[in-house]
């Protein structure tokens, strides 16, 4: 279980976990590993807290239990800092990866943590300048590949590009605003 | 080519769908099945199948019009769970008794109520005495494979009987999981172009009558076939599971058994649960426990003698169900397995756990909590019931 790294997003219902978790289940399939993803089992309703989980693993996973103790955590929206425990069982080693203009050690001050490694980035900020609204999904996995290194940016970019030319045959500026989103953020992010 | 790709078990199951390439599906939505249909409907509106999808008002209706297409001969599918699997249960013995090889993709998930639409295997349970061959999959990977097989086993000559494959409702239905989807091509080869016509009932030039009114003098032995049949099928099963094992490398039983080989205490499973059980035994067997498990993949027909013989060094079993008969005797799978030890010289003692209803969390520590009380077996109650509050 030790090979397993579990992953847990935070969003409200519209702003894409579920998206974000299924894109990096893939890509990470796609770099040879094994992988699940899956949201929060319940009524989403849009606006509502939603959370979102990714297992990604070197070794076949069979577990198929919640994931209550996360390695790293993604919170797609700061507000929900005020209302939900987002640290709920992240280690003293976790990662905590949150879409702010807060700087990390302000985050750690709000979030009273005391271990563990905070990133931030502003991803909102930049899939509105980038793609032209505000979905903050696609940029925060730029963000969680340099915070974590869990692959490599261009093989995962790659790969999200060719799914989101599948999803979006229509819109191909889309496709590009993704990519150049999820490029900024991984330069962006900053952490402590 | 085969390929790895990301599917949910719901993905996979309309996947099969699509490249068993259907006759007929009739089906109504319902959560968490609505999906496979969902998907399927699509490949029928891109012209990627040759399927005649009728869109009925009810799994009633869904279920009647399965029967009245099989009867003609051709091959048929539908997809459905909980309260449509219900509102199915008036047709679903028509189907096996008229030999029906329907295939049913089935979301077990539990019944109201209260309203529930998480997992667990109380829908599915409630129908195993209807005639249907029924089998439960630990992941995506089992229920795509599982699918293709039954429709080999289903229109088996021996068996002729209608069959479904379950997932787990959410767990699995809606988990993305890495799976080897196999070549269109070799899908087709493995089950075959058509069903065969000489099953046919309903047949313009040979016209006979069909679901009659079958009373004293012959209604019983119309019935009983129906359990031969159930009791043939294991054998089909098992070639079939060969012949898969031979052309596709993953091979697949009545039973699974997970370090069972010198185990001393030993859970039964069906579904998803399985999985997670496996993590556990495997940090049982770290610390030098030696646990086992064995998973029912076919629950109906139900391996009695297989299952037996896999568990007859067990020194204590649990036996995991998730859902209740009722009858304050425990759940459906421990009933059948405890009748099945009775002529048993050698057997464990065996407890019942009942766990997950309504999609109850079930995880490793509960899992270790099973295992835990398997210690002092003899101070166990007949029948428990896992992570309930009081």
């Amino acid at each position: 279980m030790d090979s397993t790294v579990e992953i847990r997003w935070h969003g409200r219902g519209g702003q894409g976990a579920k998206t974000a978790a299924l894109l990096l289940g893939e890509a990470a399939l796609s770099l040879g590993k094994n992988i699940q993803a899956f949201p929060e089992y319940g009524p989403e309703r849009m606006g509502a807290p939603v959370a979102s989980f990714n297992r990604i693993s070197s070794e076949p996973i069979t577990i198929h239990c919640s994931i209550t103790n996360p390695s790293i955590v993604i919170v797609l929206d700061p507000t929900l800092m005020d209302s939900v425990d987002v640290t709920a069982g992240l280690p003293d080693n976790g990662v905590i990866i949150v879409n702010t203009k807060l700087c990390p050690a302000d985050v750690r001050k709000q979030l009273k943590l005391k271990g563990g490694k905070v990133f931030t980035v502003d991803a909102s900020g930049i899939s509105k300048e980038l793609i032209g609204r505000e979905i903050p999904n696609t940029p925060m996995m730029g963000a969680l590949v340099k915070a974590t290194g869990l692959f490599d940016i261009e093989s995962m970019l790659k790969d999200t590009e060719a799914k989101l030319k599948k999803k979006f045959a229509a819109k191909p500026e889309i496709v590009q605003g993704n990519v150049d989103a999820i490029r900024r953020a991984y330069k962006e992010v900053i952490g402590e | 080519m085969s390929k790895i790709v990301a599917k949910t078990g719901n993905e996979a199951m309309a996947e099969a769908m699509r490249q068993i390439n259907p006759d007929v599906v009739a089906a109504y939505p319902i959560t968490p099945a609505t999906e496979i249909v969902m998907i399927f409907a699509k490949y029928v509106a891109d012209g990627l199948v040759d399927t005649n999808f009728v869109a009925v008002e009810s799994e009633h209706s869904a279920m009647s019009a399965c029967v009245g297409a099989s009867a003609a001969g051709v091959r048929v599918m539908t997809g459905t769970s909980s309260q449509g699997l219900c509102l199915m249960y008036e047709i679903l013995p028509i189907a096996a008794a008229l030999r029906l090889p329907i295939v049913m993709c089935d979301v077990n998930r539990a019944i109201s109520g209260p309203i529930n639409i998480h997992c667990d295997h109380s829908d599915t349970m409630a129908a195993r005495d209807f005639g249907w061959l029924q089998i439960f999959s630990e992941n995506s990977q089992e229920a795509y494979d599982s699918l293709i097989q039954a429709i080999r086993i289903a229109e088996d000559p021996r068996v002729h009987l209608p069959t479904m494959v379950t997932t787990d409702g959410f767990i699995i239905s809606h988990c993305l999981d890495k799976i080897e989807i196999l070549d269109d091509k070799d899908v087709t080869a493995f089950i075959g172009q058509d069903r065969k016509a000489n099953n046919r009932l309903l047949d313009l030039k040979n016209p006979t009558s069909v679901g009659l009114l079958d009373l004293q003098d012959y209604y019983f032995e119309h019935r009983v076939p129906v359990a031969q049949a159930m009791k043939d099928s294991k054998k089909v099963i098992l070639e079939v599971a060969d012949e898969f094992a031979k052309k596709f490398g993953r091979k697949y039983g009545l039973i699974e058994e997970y370090k069972l080989a010198d185990a001393e205490v030993a859970i039964v499973a069906l579904g998803s649960t399985c999985g997670t059980a496996k993590v556990v035994i495997d940090e049982l067997r770290a610390k030098g426990v030696k646990a086992g498990m064995l998973k029912i993949r076919v629950f109906r027909p139900f391996p009695a003698e297989e299952i037996v013989k896999a568990l007859s060094n067990v020194k204590a079993l649990a036996v995991l169900d998730r859902s209740d008969t009722w009858s304050a005797q425990g759940g459906q799978v421990f009933t059948e397995i405890r009748s099945a030890f009775y002529e048993a010289a050698k057997k464990p003692k065996i407890t019942n756990f009942i766990y997950g209803l309504g999609g109850r969390e079930i995880d490793l520590p509960q899992l270790h909590t099973v295992f835990e009380s398997l210690k002092n077996i003899d101070k166990q109650p007949v029948v428990q019931y896992l992570g309930v509050r009081e």
